[in-house]
């Protein structure tokens, strides 16, 4: 685990974090979640604020991908899943029944465990999204699949190939592809699940850095089974156990003097 | 062998040797199983190949049957079947898409998706003379005469049932994952099954279209009733119209010694044209990730 701590570039400044000047992007209020009857999640409450990482830990089945996916109601696309309480992203509830659920999903934008690339060449991969929402003249469209590949940091590595079919990079490009589809859509908010878990070292450490780079414009959630990686990118840090936010609050704080016994136990590797 | 590896003591055993020996039967039978069945694939396409191919000439493909005595060839069955063919699928391919999207894709989770699979499958095995009579019944019968239409539609109902379980598989291997990342972006599901499930699937379904045709280029029976046969060149769909596998039919039955001889011909082109499209549909399926 120490091998890949040295390889992360990032410094993560914990700078500009007193608790005032916040601005809270995302709010989850007293949020419950069932899959049936099954409640995975008990009254939830946690804040994601601008230009901030926070990130999710716990123990597997703890229900913090289950959280992820109820910021753009992925749980949607799948019967018998349903929540009650509030999220509020810029102060509306997303989760009333008159939310667009596709203009919600354009502002919170999501990049998954396994890379998943459309089955189309990089350049339609990134392209494809954009003309969903925006109609542009060629060259404007080329600039744009650039910047979100730059901003992803795989142009360099693609430019001499975007008709090349996504499937033909490897893991940790496809990942970086994703994660430019993801930006060029323009979202506010960028939720990662667990982005590295299928990645090696060296592509695990530039995903990172990514993330460390693009929260300055956007609000960030990461979900992940790596406590280093939690501390290493995130301002703030959520632990979770069976369904609960056991504590919440900077990430120094809860990685150096938590509260909770149960996130102690955690973070120094009793269970979990 | 793999006793190299193992002590003597292990293999010297008796149970070890009663195992070897079960194992040389199992295998010899497992061999003397697809070499029968082999056999006779390979006789079948010996005696097509012996037959059909001295009959095979520039006339076959140029001239109409002839009658009992005369030269001729198979222009017109060759034509009608590829016309009746088109139009089946034509017909039946959109319509197996869309039943196989709507089970794989918007009903995945609802209870007419189970219903409308059960009856598909039972479609799938009606035996095609069956349908053959209900094109009868509700066509040919109605108006009063056979025509090509008639017999197109008896292959439609062919075509559809391969086409709606195919594509609901192939739509089904599409993982989950991938249609997740597309709603992620803010894509409607419509966008997403044509732009992404489908992409991802289309081998699949090109394969089960490609079946499809395999399938109902030899079919007889729904023909018989509704396409009936015509000795004439005609393109008048309104009317009989012949077919390759109905003139095989017909002309091996015949005591015509010709008239046997361009049935053979025919089969050949018929085995010919299955086989190049199952080839084709096998490399499709490979080219698949």
């Amino acid at each position: 685990m120490n091998s890949v701590a040295s390889f992360t570039v990032p410094t993560v400044s914990h700078t500009q974090k007193s608790s005032d000047g916040l601005a809270e992007k995302v709010s989850v209020r007293t949020l419950d979640f069932f899959y049936g009857d099954n409640r995975a999640l008990k009254n939830v409450n946690v804040s994601l604020f601008k230009g901030h990482v926070t990130a999710f830990i716990g123990p597997s089945g703890c229900g913090k991908s289950t959280l992820l996916r109820i910021l753009n109601r992925m749980y949607d696309l799948y019967p018998n899943q349903r929540a009650t309480g509030e999220v509020l992203l810029d102060g509306e509830n997303i989760l009333q029944p008159g939310q667009d659920i596709n203009l919600l999903r354009a502002k919170v934008g999501m990049v998954f465990q396994k890379p998943t690339p459309f089955p189309m060449t990089i350049y339609e991969n990134i392209a494809f999204g954009i003309r969903l929402y925006e109609k542009l003249p060629k060259s404007e469209l080329d600039g744009r699949v650039q910047h979100a590949l730059q901003r992803a940091a795989l142009w360099n590595e693609v430019k001499d190939k975007l008709g090349a079919n996504g499937l033909s990079l490897s893991g940790g490009q496809q990942q970086r592809l994703c994660i430019a589809r993801t930006v060029a859509v323009r979202p506010e908010v960028i939720l990662f699940d667990e982005p590295c878990s299928a990645l090696d070292p060296i592509s695990t450490a530039k995903i990172e850095e990514l993330i460390d780079e693009l929260k300055e414009d956007y609000t960030i959630a990461i979900v992940t089974h790596n406590m280093q990686q939690a501390a290493r990118v995130s301002d703030f840090t959520a632990f979770m156990y069976l369904g609960e936010l056991i504590e919440y609050g900077e990430t120094t704080k809860i990685f150096t003097t938590p509260n909770d016994r149960r996130t102690q136990d955690y973070i120094t590797g009793r269970f979990g | 062998m793999t006793d190299m590896t193992l002590p003597s003591s292990q293999t010297n055993t008796p149970l070890y040797r009663k195992r070897q020996r079960r194992n040389v039967l199992t295998m010899g039978m497992a061999y003397a199983a697809t070499a029968f069945g082999l056999t006779w694939l390979v006789l079948i396409l010996g005696v097509l190949l012996y037959e059909g191919f001295s009959g095979l000439s520039l006339a076959v493909f140029t001239e109409m049957t002839p009658p009992p005595g005369a030269a001729g060839g198979l222009l017109n069955p060759i034509m009608g079947s590829l016309v009746m063919t088109v139009i089946a699928v034509i017909i039946g391919t959109p319509l197996g898409m869309l039943a196989g999207t709507y089970m794989a894709e918007y009903g995945r989770y609802d209870k007419l998706s189970s219903v409308v699979r059960f009856i598909n499958d039972i479609l799938l095995s009606a035996p095609s003379i069956v349908i053959g009579l209900f094109v009868y019944e509700i066509m040919v019968a109605q108006m009063g005469h056979f025509s090509g239409w008639d017999g197109a539609v008896a292959l439609a109902v062919l075509v559809v049932p391969v086409v709606v379980s195919t594509t609901e598989d192939m739509l089904t291997l599409v993982p989950d994952t991938l249609r997740e990342a597309a709603a992620s972006i803010g894509l409607p599901r419509s966008l997403m099954i044509t732009k992404v499930a489908y992409r991802a699937a289309r081998a699949g379904m090109v394969t089960g279209v490609l079946l499809a045709v395999a399938r109902i280029s030899g079919e007889t029976a729904p023909l018989l009733f509704t396409a009936l046969n015509n000795q004439f060149w005609s393109t008048n769909m309104n009317a009989p119209v012949s077919s390759l596998p109905v003139v095989i039919f017909q002309f091996a039955l015949s005591p015509y010694k010709d008239w046997q001889k361009l049935a053979w011909t025919g089969a050949l082109i018929i085995t010919l044209a299955v086989l190049t499209l199952s080839i084709m549909a096998r490399a499709l399926a490979s080219q698949r990730k």
